[in-house]
């Protein structure tokens, strides 16, 4: 029997990035705040042995265990979806500060065409220019009235970054903190670019160039360069992250309680609202419910749209019909790119998380799209993240991948070869969608989430495209060997791709188009927020993170407001 | 490092009833017995059971999955292959891999502790990835007889006793998927084997591979460095010496 507690005003689930950024704002507000987070404690004094590639990089150490919960995965509706027994394609979460904690802190705005990316594309196009299979629409909140949000962010986060990206929507204030430092790479990746009347500039970042002290009073300290930044926390508290500014922020407050190992498992509803959640204790077994005012789902693009399913809230998806919202515009992203190969040796294993250049001449609709047969387009970066020895064995073309050969090669061109990445934005496709299983289930007998996936002759043609450009960059760089990556066939969820899941529990401006307004607030229960890139009605060519920290102020707000209020918010 | 002062440390190891069994899962270290590596990769081994032994060492060398010697060679002679010693360095087994693997799968890494093993298996798709019902440990048991069944067939002598090119065929056999397994293809164990092998080259020395950190000074890695800050801009490729986490 499960052991009613107190009631509070809020509770979020999960506590990452937006759980943290909830309950900082809504505890500053004189607002009783509950987390539960499924995961354990940890922090900055955790990661003090954290330079180990094996534990952290290549065993996933800080991420979800999936003997407890995954998700199960099909290419299409004609195959039986299996469980993803191992981490791959994408690195899900679980603990404090979530992904957060080991993520690489690049910090992008999404364009102000993205926000009307519907709109745009069919004033400049026509509307036949992608076709009815595509779910293209606009997200209902324009890039101008997100824009406070992103400021908020960038100043909670201390974002370094150069202001010197002309394709930018209006921003109100410069990044809180200047660009980090160049290297020998980078350097020449600028001229490159600059030659070929190409606008680079610094990757905003979370790894800081200077120690900063945020609005809420937290310090965030400079980054080292250490090199170990993806997949690890950092040792010195210099990569923003909800542990070391909104967590403590809310801690502060004297009235956010905490509390790990506690794993959600049901929204409970009556009538029109809901009333709390169900959630187990992990370590004794326990089972309590916590009432509350207010619900606030921040457990990630799958567990948002998997606990309004299990708890049967709002209309599920099925792509027979079209019908129901819950579930639909799932999208992921692509990754156009080239490798170059070089005489000269780089320092590649030292680095940051976000340390880079990027341009977006060909993201969004930044170059004409009138001759080509895809819309949208990615961002183009060269990185610096560091390159570590297990995950890093570069080889040219036609070297064989294991023996005497491989090791010279790998071993030759782990400090001389470097890649030009993009992130290619990803459009919703009715076949692609989440749902529930039916046949297999997590170890609280919920069934997993399922993903229906895969990449589509849009991302095909982005891909091949994109590809050719990041190799004429190469090119101009002066690499001896450029290496245009491979075209894109099905999408296959065993080689990490990347952690930018989106869609599934879409915003939008009207009831029919989306699970959550625009303050995240959802259409049927008016207590019920759902905040995550699950909100994203597609996904954009850049890394989430920036634009979901703006929507989690969005939902702080409104929450705070629907505390006053009551009622819609829209 | 003398090769007696190794055995000698087996010795002591397996006489003291501990042995490096208490080394499990991916070098997590047990109360009894710890480790601290110093920068050349030898070992202070501290135990205070009866009172406090010290010893300095290399790594541990004890087989803790492995049976027997003879599937132990098998599986130290394959990554041999797959990562052979040369003009730039060790091989891997200069560098210990295969105690690296023995003891990963030992622990957390063999039996597949953080993954969704639940049934029903259905074979799937190549895009669905691992369906096995069987764990790594299973499957690298499973490997490695296959890897000596296939010696016999072909050339009626063991794995350990047939020339390189002969492995080498055998293993390309494997890597295609040509190679009759149970409940896992052959070209699946090719592709944990090479990456374990890599794994054991290029790990922390504190997980029993990387022998004297020799697999990080060929490719140029430095291993745990505190920070790059002052050298990051600098235009020269920067040679330095690699540390491990066990000297911290
Ligand atoms: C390796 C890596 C690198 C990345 N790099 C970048 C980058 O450079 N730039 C960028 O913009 N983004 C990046 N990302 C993505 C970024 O980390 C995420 O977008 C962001 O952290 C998501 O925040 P969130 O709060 O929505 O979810 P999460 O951080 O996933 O937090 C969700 C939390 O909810 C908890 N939870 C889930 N289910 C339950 C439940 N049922 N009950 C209780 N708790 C639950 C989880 O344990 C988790 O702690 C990266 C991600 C990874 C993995
Ligand atoms: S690169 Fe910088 S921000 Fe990242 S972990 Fe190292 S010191 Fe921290």
């Amino acid at each position: 029997m499960a052991t009613t507690l107190p009631g509070v005003d809020v509770v979020t689930v999960g506590v990452g990035w937006t759980g943290g950024i909830v309950a900082a704002e809504c505890s500053k507000a004189g607002l009783k705040v509950v987390g539960l987070e499924r995961g354990q404690k940890r922090g900055t004094e955790d990661y003090m042995t954290i330079h180990d590639e094996y534990r952290y990089a290549i065993r996933y150490d800080l991420m979800q265990n999936l003997s407890k919960e995954t998700i199960s995965f099909r290419n299409n509706r004609n195959m039986k979806a299996l469980p993803m027994r191992q981490l791959g394609s994408f690195l899900l979460s679980e603990g404090l500060g979530g992904s957060g904690t080991h993520w690489n802190g690049m910090t992008y705005r999404f364009l102000p065409y993205d926000f009307q990316i519907k709109t745009l594309t069919d004033k400049h196009y026509g509307p036949k220019k992608l076709g009815p299979d595509y779910l293209l629409q606009d997200w209902g909140l324009t890039y101008d009235e997100l824009e406070p949000y992103f400021d908020k962010f960038e100043k909670t986060a201390g974002i370094s970054g150069d202001d010197k990206n002309p394709f930018s929507g209006k921003r109100s204030n410069p990044y809180p903190t200047g660009p980090m430092k160049m290297t020998p790479m980078l350097t020449q990746f600028e001229t490159a670019a600059k030659k070929l009347k190409l606008s680079p500039y610094m990757v905003p970042s979370a790894n800081l160039s200077a120690v900063y002290k945020n609005p809420d009073g937290e310090t965030i300290n400079a980054c080292q360069y250490c090199g170990f930044c993806e997949r690890f926390g950092c040792e010195y508290g210099a990569k923003s992250s909800a542990e070391i500014t909104v967590v403590p922020t809310a801690l502060k407050t004297g009235i956010f309680d905490l509390r790990y190992n506690a794993n959600v498992v049901e929204i409970l509803k009556k009538g029109n609202k809901v009333t709390g959640v169900r959630y187990i204790d992990t370590i004794s077994g326990e089972e309590f419910i916590q009432p509350a005012n207010a619900v606030v789902l921040t457990s990630y693009v799958f567990n948002n749209a998997k606990l309004l399913m299990v708890s049967n809230i709002g209309e599920r998806y099925d792509p027979a019909t079209g019908k129901g919202t819950l579930g639909r515009n799932y999208c992921y992203q692509i990754l156009p790119g080239a490798a170059g190969f070089f005489d000269e040796q780089y320092n590649t294993f030292m680095g940051a998380g976000s340390l880079g250049m990027s341009l977006d001449d060909y993201n969004g609709d930044n170059f004409d799209h009138s001759d080509l047969d895809f819309i949208h387009g990615g961002n183009i970066a060269l990185t610096q993240t560091g390159a570590r020895p297990i995950g890093s064995n570069p080889t040219p073309p036609d070297t064989p991948t294991w023996g005497s050969e491989f090791k010279k090669q790998s071993i030759h061109y782990y400090t001389r070869s470097f890649g030009i990445g993009a992130q290619g934005a990803s459009m919703p496709h009715k076949e692609n969608y989440l749902s529930l299983d039916s046949t297999y289930k997590d170890a609280y007998g919920l069934p997993l989430i399922q993903l229906t996936y895969n990449f589509t002759d849009q991302d095909r043609a982005l891909h091949k495209y994109i590809s050719a450009r990041a190799a004429d960059i190469m090119k101009e760089m002066g690499a001896k060997t450029v290496v245009p990556n491979a075209e894109i066939t099905d999408y296959n969820i065993v080689p990490y791709q990347t952690t930018h899941n989106t869609g599934g529990t879409v915003m939008s401006l009207k009831p029919e188009d989306g699970v959550v307004n625009n303050y995240l607030q959802h259409w049927n229960v008016e207590n019920l927020f759902a905040v995550s890139a699950g909100n994203f009605a597609h996904n954009s060519g850049y890394n989430p993170t920036g634009t979901l920290g703006a929507l989690a102020y969005r939902c702080a707000e409104g929450v705070v407001k629907y505390s006053k209020s009551g009622g819609s918010l829209v | 490092m003398s090769p007696e002062k190794d055995i000698s440390r087996r010795d002591f190891l397996k006489t003291t009833g501990i042995a490096a069994g208490t080394l499990v899962g991916g070098g997590l270290i047990g109360g009894l017995v710890g480790y601290k590596m110093h920068g050349k990769g030898t070992a202070t081994l501290e135990h205070d059971q009866h009172g406090t032994v010290t010893e300095e060492t290399g790594s541990p060398k004890a087989k803790m999955f492995f049976m027997n010697q003879r599937d132990f060679n098998i599986l130290a002679n394959a990554t041999e292959r797959i990562f052979p010693e040369d003009d730039l360095g060790p091989g891997a087994k200069g560098l210990d891999v295969p105690y690296f693997i023995d003891h990963q799968l030992a622990g957390q890494y063999g039996s597949n502790s953080k993954e969704y093993m639940h049934g029903p298996f259905g074979e799937g798709a190549p895009t669905q990835g691992y369906q096995s019902r069987l764990t790594r440990a299973e499957i690298f048991k499973q490997g490695v007889q296959k890897l000596e069944s296939e010696a016999q067939n072909r050339y009626k002598k063991s794995f350990n006793d047939i020339d390189g090119k002969q492995m080498d065929e055998i293993l390309t056999a494997f890597q295609k998927g040509d190679v009759q397994m149970s409940g896992v293809t052959s070209a699946f164990f090719f592709t944990l084997l090479r990456a374990a092998t890599l794994e054991g080259a290029y790990s922390d020395p504190i997980y029993g591979g990387n022998r004297n950190m020799d697999g990080w000074r060929m490719k140029g890695f430095p291993g745990h460095q505190m920070a790059y800050i002052t050298q990051i801009e600098d235009p020269k490729f920067q040679k330095i010496e690699p540390n491990s986490l066990g000297s911290h």
